[in-house]
C-alpha cells in the first residue's frame, strides 16, 4: 500500500523473540554505539532530528546533552510507558511486537548519558504487556545485553520495570519521578529540571517508549538517513493510532507528514457507514480538535498541525462522523480531566470541575446563553496557570471545541429550558455528581 | 456496594513466602527501600484481594513507612482497591474512542444483565462493574478490563459468552 518500510513495527514474524531479533540485525546498533564515544552517539541523535514521541516533540539529542557527563551522584533514565492519554495505544504495540528494539535503544541511551540504571514506567493496566516486556528483558539479561559488561564491553546497566497503578498524571515526567520513588504521582515545580534534579535528586532523563525505539536504527544507519524520513522539522516515522468511527482502526507506522486524508481513507478504510466527518482529534484527547472541513491536504506532523491550531501530541487520531454530538464528546473528555487532576493547583482542580458542571448542564438542556462565555473564561483561567501541562491539556479541548464548533454549543443552549436561578454563586457550588 | 458477601479477610495478615521473596527482589531495584511501596501494595492486593487498613499498616511496617503515607499512596492510585471487589472486576472503558463505538451500551448491557449498577457487586460476590477511563486499547473499542486482562472488540455475543464462562468458574 505504501513503499515505506517501517523502522519500528517491521513486518517480521515473531520479531518479539530475541533470536529472531538478533537474526535480523538486532543488538548490532548497541555494539556499534559502545564502540563510539558517548558524545558521538548524542551527536548522531542530534543530527537525526528525532523529536520526543511522548507529546511535547522536544529534540531528543538536545535533551540528552542536558545531562551532566560527569556526576558524583548516580544518573537515571526513565522510559515513559504510562500511555494514558485517551486515544493513545502505540507504546503497547512496541512492547508486543518489537520489545527488543526499545530495550536496545534504552541501553544505547544509557551509554550516551553515562547511566547505569534505567526504569521503564508502565501503566498498571498493561499487565499483559508488562509480562511480555519482562520476558524480553530477562532474555536480554541472559544473552548479556543487559546487566554486567553489556555486549562484552566494560559498561554495566540494569533495567527495571516499575508498574503504575492507574493515574494518568503519572505520564507527566515529574509526576512519574515521584511515582517511581514510591510516592503519590504529583508533578513537581520546574525548575529544577530532571536533568539536574530528578529521581532521588539525581540527574535524570525521561523519554517516551517510541522515542527510544527509534534509537537503534539511527545508530545503524546514521542521523542523516533518519533526518530524510518524513517532514524535515519532525523527522522519522510516527506510530499513528486510528480509532473512533473508522473502518480499520489500529496503529499505522508511516512517515511523519502523511496526509490525514490518506490515513483515514487509504489506510483506515474510511469512515464507518461512509459518513462525513464532523470532528477529528489529531493526537490524543488533549489536542485541539479539528473540523471535518479542515483536513483536506493536511499533513500530520507538529509543524503542519500548528497551521490549524493544533499539535501532533501522541498521534492518536480519533475520527468522529457527522452525527457526533460535539458537546457530549467534550463533556466526556472533560470528565476524564476532572477525574485525573492531581489537585495541587486551584485553577486545574476547581476549573475542571466547573467546566464539567457547565458542560453537563448544557448537554442536559439546562444551559444558559452566557454559559458559553463562562466556559471559555474558566478554560482561559486554567491555561498557563498551573504547575504542569495537564492544565493546558484540560483547557484546550474545551476552548478549541467552542471556537471551532460554536454553532453546536449555541444550538444546545438555545434549545435549553431556562431555569431561573435565584442565587448564582450558590448554584455553581453544587458539587458535580458522577 | 450492594448485596455484600465479598471476599472475607483471612485471619492472619502476612505475606506468603513467595510474596516475601518478590518484595525483597523489588526492594533491590531501588536505592531506597520505600520506593518498593507500590510493588508491595500490588503484592498485597494479589494476595488479599483488596487493601484494608490493617493490610496497609502491615505493608507500612514491612517497609518502615508510616501508615498515613501508605494510605496516601493507596488512595492516589485508582487501581488499588480500597474496598472489596467481586471475583471478577469488570472495568468498562467509556472514554472517547470507546464511547463512539458503544462503550456506554456495553456498560448498560452488563448492568442490566447482572442487575447491578456502576460500582456495585453481584450478591454472590462474583462480579463488580465499574466505568473506566481510557485503557490504551482504543483501536479495539469497545473494550473492558477483567481483572488483569483485556477483553477487546466487545459485542453482545462476546459479552454473553464471557459472562457465562466466568460465572461457571
Ligand atoms: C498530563 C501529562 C501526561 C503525559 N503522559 C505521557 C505519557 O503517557 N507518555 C509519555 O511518553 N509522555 C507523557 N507526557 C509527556 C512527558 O511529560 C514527557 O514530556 C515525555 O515523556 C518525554 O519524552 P520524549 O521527550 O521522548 O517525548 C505527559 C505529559 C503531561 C503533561
Ligand atoms: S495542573 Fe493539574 S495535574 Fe498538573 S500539578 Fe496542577 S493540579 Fe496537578
Ligand atoms: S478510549 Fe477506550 S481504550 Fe482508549
Amino acid at each position: 500500500m505504501s513503499d515505506f518500510q517501517p523502522i519500528i513495527l517491521k513486518n517480521i514474524p515473531e520479531l518479539c523473540n530475541i533470536d529472531v531479533y538478533i537474526k535480523n540485525g538486532g543488538y548490532t546498533a548497541l555494539k556499534k554505539a559502545l564502540a563510539m564515544k558517548p558524545e558521538e552517539v548524542i551527536d548522531t541523535v542530534k543530527k537525526s532530528g528525532l523529536r520526543g514521541r511522548g507529546g511535547a516533540c522536544f529534540p531528543t539529542g538536545m535533551k540528552w546533552s542536558f545531562m551532566p557527563q560527569k556526576s558524583e551522584k548516580p544518573k537515571y533514565l526513565c522510559a515513559n510507558g504510562d500511555e494514558s492519554e485517551p486515544a493513545s495505544f502505540k507504546d503497547r504495540e512496541i512492547f508486543e511486537k518489537n520489545p527488543h528494539q526499545f530495550i536496545e535503544g534504552t541501553l544505547i541511551a544509557c551509554w550516551a548519558m553515562g547511566i547505569k540504571t534505567a526504569y521503564v514506567y508502565i501503566r498498571g493496566e498493561y499487565y499483559k504487556w508488562i509480562e511480555l516486556l519482562q520476558e524480553a528483558i530477562n532474555d536480554a539479561y541472559k544473552k548479556g545485553f543487559i546487566g554486567k559488561n553489556i555486549g562484552g564491553s566494560k559498561y554495566s546497566v540494569d533495567l527495571y520495570i516499575h508498574r503504575g497503578a492507574g493515574a494518568y498524571i503519572c505520564g507527566e515526567e515529574t509526576a512519574l519521578l515521584n511515582s517511581i520513588e514510591g510516592k503519590r504521582g504529583m508533578p513537581r515545580f520546574k525548575p529544577p529540571f530532571p536533568a539536574s534534579f530528578g529521581l532521588w535528586g539525581c540527574p535524570t532523563t525521561i523519554n517516551n517508549i517510541e522515542t527510544l525505539a527509534n534509537i537503534p536504527p539511527i545508530i545503524d544507519h546514521g542521523g542523516e538517513w533518519f533526518s530524510k524520513i518524513g517532514e524535515p522539522k519532525h523527522a522519522g516515522s510516527l506510530l499513528y493510532g486510528l480509532s473512533g468511527h473508522i473502518n480499520k482502526p489500529g496503529i499505522y507506522e508511516l512517515p511523519s507528514g502523511t496526509l490525514l486524508t490518506d490515513l483515514i481513507y487509504k489506510y483506515g478504510g474510511g469512515v464507518t457507514d461512509n459518513k462525513a466527518i464532523k470532528m477529528i482529534i489529531p493526537g490524543g484527547s488533549s489536542m485541539p480538535p479539528l473540523r471535518g472541513d479542515e483536513i483536506e491536504g493536511l499533513k500530520m506532523d507538529n509543524e503542519n498541525l500548528k497551521t490549524v491550531n493544533s499539535y501532533i501530541g501522541t498521534a492518536g487520531i480519533v475520527v468522529m462522523n457527522e452525527d457526533t454530538d460535539v458537546v457530549k464528546v467534550i463533556k466526556r473528555i472533560t470528565k476524564f480531566y476532572y477525574h485525573e487532576s492531581c489537585g495541587q493547583c486551584t485553577p486545574c482542580r476547581e476549573g475542571c470541575g466547573w467546566m464539567l458542571r457547565i458542560l453537563d448542564r448544557i448537554d442536559n438542556g439546562m444551559g444558559r446563553p452566557e454559559d458559553i462565555e463562562l466556559l471559555k473564561d474558566v478554560a482561559n483561567n486554567i491555561e498557563g496557570n498551573t504547575i504542569c501541562a495537564f492544565g493546558d491539556a484540560a483547557a484546550w479541548p474545551v476552548k478549541w471545541a467552542i471556537k471551532k464548533f460554536l454553532p453546536d454549543f449555541e444550538k444546545k443552549v438555545s434549545e435549553s429550558v431556562n431555569i431561573p436561578i435565584t442565587n448564582k454563586v450558590h448554584s455553581l457550588r453544587v458539587t458535580y455528581q458522577e | 456496594m450492594v448485596g455484600g458477601e465479598v471476599k472475607t479477610l483471612p485471619m492472619e495478615i502476612k505475606f506468603n513466602e513467595d510474596n516475601l521473596k518478590k518484595l525483597e527482589e523489588a526492594k533491590s531495584h531501588y536505592p531506597k527501600a520505600d520506593a518498593a511501596l507500590m510493588s508491595a501494595l500490588w503484592l498485597a492486593q494479589e494476595q488479599f484481594g483488596w487493601l484494608s487498613t490493617d493490610i496497609m499498616k502491615y505493608v507500612g511496617d514491612l517497609l518502615g513507612i508510616p501508615y498515613e503515607h501508605v494510605l496516601g499512596v493507596a488512595e492516589f492510585y485508582t487501581m488499588y482497591n480500597k474496598k472489596p471487589v467481586g471475583k471478577y472486576h469488570l472495568q468498562v472503558c467509556t472514554n472517547v474512542s470507546c464511547m463512539l463505538c458503544g462503550g456506554y451500551d456495553v456498560v448498560d448491557y452488563i448492568s442490566e444483565k447482572l442487575n447491578i449498577g456502576i460500582g456495585e457487586t453481584t450478591p454472590d460476590g462474583k462480579f463488580t462493574l465499574i466505568e473506566a477511563e481510557c485503557l490504551g486499547s482504543c483501536g479495539t473499542a469497545p473494550m473492558m478490563q477483567v481483572n488483569n486482562y483485556y477483553e477487546e472488540n466487545l459485542s453482545k455475543d462476546k459479552i454473553d459468552s464471557l459472562l457465562e464462562k466466568l460465572s461457571k468458574s
